[in-house]
């Protein structure tokens, strides 16, 4: 249950300037990290991969997972999990509400999921409660668990920790990636925050202002 | 299908004003070959310069027109400049959303129970102040220069203005603007004028000439405290398309002709004094004088709006009042005794009615609703956002007067086999409604966080799950508000109703314009009150169904209207 994304001489190009170049092969549970000042663009990369790119950009290159392209594939069939710097809890579905929304329609059993699921992240419980009223690291924590739910075969981090308080960050860090490993999830962190970077230990892509 | 939406939503919207207008200006030069109209010819014309008091029709309709606007504007303005955050301020605002829902009708009839020689404020100053015991034989209601129908139109376009301006305003940042202004030493009142008001009245220009379109051509409130002898122009022309002579619609059309020359005159006239006031108020505002007449300012604006309100709510009391009232003598402020004998007598038909307002109201609403929500799920699907050429678009049935395209439709339906009737009535209804439910939903609708859609895309969503699973409960409380808002604009139509249904689909508008001309007061005042309920209900519905259904969901509960 191990999976690989392939960047394959991707460049990313808005009026004609090259914002983003990237050609890389990501491993099961490895990151490859984009760093730089915010409006340099390095979220463009987040955008193509996951599939909702502006079309004001004008992209080159494909995506491969597992060896197969799914540059042109819908948002919905690439199997490409997001998490932002908000959880984005949808708010008119309680917190069991939100973890099922993630859960694939082919799972069984989907109450006992579920409710393993929040256990698993110390939530045990929290079934019916409204999203709205549980602290930012809970929340977190469940958006976190929403995206592993949906089996995704790869994740897409955009800036995740940059809203969370410091102690809350480095815990949070620690959870994030220790799941991605054990799960072998391949995943791109987009962050300005080099304890961001270091923390994910691998492969990391700098735009400067310079390149921007 | 989805792709098609804002084709449909454009041609529901131009297609019948350009359809109207042809329908009105060809027989208007003769040509209507179901009449026998085969040639060309100027006799509408000359039947129509020869109707006595044609000229003065138009005068009042022209002044109606102005008049109304200047004033609901200038209130309007005053008010928002005077008013600041202060209690008036978060009263009025909260008045504002009721008062707009009011029909038009029920408003007018409300003031004509009140300002008439026998009504409600006469009786309170009578006999002590005034002398009367008995009604004094004055010409208030229907006077004949139409002063009392532009009273009953300003305190009803006062709120439609205010609701747009507070629409707007979020945009310019007035507060940060007062203060840079007030810090340069500017009175507060000054500084709105100076430094708001410039940036306010771009924004607001449309509905500002749909409010002059609305009051040189309205018909219901007309009828109800406009002049008779000569009526206005839109009254005129609607007695003559009425006319059991078939002919006379000939003359009819060249009358539509002419309101659509006054309307644009009326227009014409506005747009040059724009003009003309900005280049005043430039120098003005660089002349760099700090105050201007601060304090006065201030209190007409709040006075105005106050007197405005209070206006439009005891209208409200007095249809209450007249609809139960039992015998009354003329000086005493209540009547002696309350009944429900009215009622009783008015209720069949008025259930009658009511079941066809709400069957009428809910289809357009829907129709609307479900083009004006596919066309801006288009839009942010295809991120394609609509342009300033789009908004010109939905204020054309707003900005061409009713009366100079509606009754062209009907001729033009006739012409090719389609009777009027409840199917022609929706159709009439939705050409109004769908604008309104547009100016009031699209703003919520581009304003949802779009990561909210990714989101759910990427966990598994296709593009119509994420619309139904996430976009349309998250904005639950302002669809209900747009369907609030929709049967509000429904109920309301008089003209579309009573041409389109041929006068076979009566609502509780229809016919409590019908008791205009001398109907019982307190048989009036039962229909225009069942009139003015409609819309609460409505708005009712939209501000408890989220709060029941989401009292669990703290952040959705809350933000309805």
């Amino acid at each position: 249950m191990s999976h690989h994304l392939t960047l394959q001489n991707i460049e990313i190009r808005k009026a004609g300037q090259l914002l983003l170049a990237a050609d890389t092969r990501i491993g099961p549970g490895e990151v490859f990290t984009v760093m730089g000042p915010s409006g340099v663009g390095k979220s463009t990369l987040l955008a193509m991969v996951a599939g909702f790119i502006d079309p004001v950009f004008a992209t080159k290159g494909s995506v491969l997972m597992d060896g197969r392209d799914i540059t042109d594939l819908p948002i919905e069939q690439r199997h490409v999990g997001l998490l932002f710097q908000d959880p984005l809890l949808f708010p008119h579905l309680s917190v069991a509400g939100n973890l099922r929304f993630g859960l694939p329609a082919s799972v069984r059993d989907r109450k006992a999921r579920v409710q393993m699921a929040l256990q698993d992240i110390g939530l045990g419980g929290f079934d019916d409660r409204d999203p709205a009223t549980l602290s930012g690291g809970e929340r977190s924590r469940i958006a976190l668990m929403r995206l592993l739910l949906s089996e995704p075969h790869a994740v897409l981090l955009d800036e995740p920790f940059s809203k969370l308080d410091a102690g809350l960050r480095s815990e949070m860090r620690d959870l994030v990636f220790g799941r991605l490993k054990a799960a072998g999830l391949p995943a791109i962190l987009v962050t300005h925050d080099a304890a961001d970077a270091e923390a994910a230990g691998g492969e990391v892509l700098n735009l400067g202002v310079g390149s921007a | 299908m989805i792709r098609l939406a804002p084709a449909i939503a454009v041609i529901f919207l131009t297609a019948p004003v350009l359809f109207g207008l042809i329908g009105v200006i060809l027989p208007a030069f003769g040509w209507l070959p179901v009449l026998g109209g085969n040639s060309l010819t100027l006799d509408p014309w000359r039947q129509l310069a020869a109707q006595p008091g044609v000229g003065m029709s138009v005068v009042i309709s022209l002044l109606a027109g102005l008049v109304t606007t200047v004033t609901a504007l200038g209130v309007v303005m005053l008010f928002l400049a005077g008013a600041g955050n202060g209690r008036v301020y978060r009263w009025v605002r909260r008045a504002v959303s009721p008062l707009l829902s009011v029909p038009h009708a029920a408003a007018a009839f409300g003031i004509a129970f009140l300002i008439a020689p026998s009504g409600l404020i006469a009786r309170a100053l009578s006999p002590w102040a005034t002398g009367w015991d008995r009604p004094a034989d004055l010409l208030i209601v229907h006077d004949t220069l139409g002063l009392s129908m532009m009273l009953g139109l300003v305190v009803k376009e006062i709120p439609f203005l205010l609701l747009m301006s507070l629409a707007a305003l979020p945009q310019i940042d007035p507060a940060r603007r007062v203060a840079v202004a007030r810090s340069l030493g500017y009175r507060p009142v000054t500084a709105w004028l100076k430094a708001v008001a410039p940036s306010l009245y771009p924004l607001i220009r449309l509905p500002v000439y749909a409010v002059i379109a609305f009051s040189s051509s309205v018909v219901d409130v007309s009828l109800i405290l406009g002049p008779t002898n000569p009526p206005t122009l839109a009254v005129s022309i609607i007695r003559w398309f009425h006319d059991p002579q078939l002919e006379m619609r000939f003359l009819a059309s060249a009358g539509a002709v002419l309101q659509l020359g006054v309307t644009g005159l009326a227009m014409g006239l506005w747009w040059g004094a724009e003009r003309l006031v900005g280049f005043c108020a430039r120098r003005w505002i660089e002349r760099g004088a700090r105050a201007f007449c601060d304090s006065l300012l201030r209190f007409l604006g709040i006075t105005l709006i106050c007197l405005a309100v209070i206006l439009a709510a005891a209208g409200i009391v007095a249809l209450v009042i007249n609809s139960f009232a039992g015998f009354w003598r003329f000086p005493d402020a209540l009547p002696q005794a309350f009944t429900l004998r009215q009622w009783s007598r008015a209720g069949s038909g008025v259930l009658h009615a009511l079941g066809i307002t709400f069957t009428v109201g809910f289809l357009a609403t829907a129709i609307s609703v479900v083009l004006v929500m596919a066309s801006l799920e288009n839009e942010v699907r295809r991120a394609r956002p609509s342009g300033q050429a789009a908004m010109r678009i939905l204020y054309l049935p707003l900005i061409v007067p009713q009366i100079a395209f509606l009754f062209g439709i009907v001729t033009g339906a006739e012409a090719v086999g389609f009777r009027p009737g409840l199917a022609l009535v929706v159709a009439g209804h939705v050409i109004f409604v769908l604008p309104y439910v547009y100016l009031s939903l699209s703003e919520s609708y581009r304003q949802l966080d779009p990561r909210w859609v990714m989101v759910a895309r990427t966990l598994g969503a296709g593009p119509n799950g994420a619309f139904w699973r996430v976009r349309l409960p998250m904005l639950l409380a302002p669809c209900l508000t747009a369907v609030a808002i929709g049967l509000a604009v429904s109920v309301g139509q008089y003209l579309p109703t009573q041409l389109m249904g041929a006068g076979r689909v009566p609502t509780v508008t229809t016919e409590a314009v019908a008791l205009a001309a001398g109907g019982s007061r307190r048989i009036i005042g039962v229909w225009a009150l069942v009139q003015a309920l409609v819309p609460a209900v409505g708005f009712a519905l939209a501000l408890m169904l989220p709060r029941l259904l989401y009292r669990n969901r703290r952040d959705l509960r809350d933000e309805a209207l």
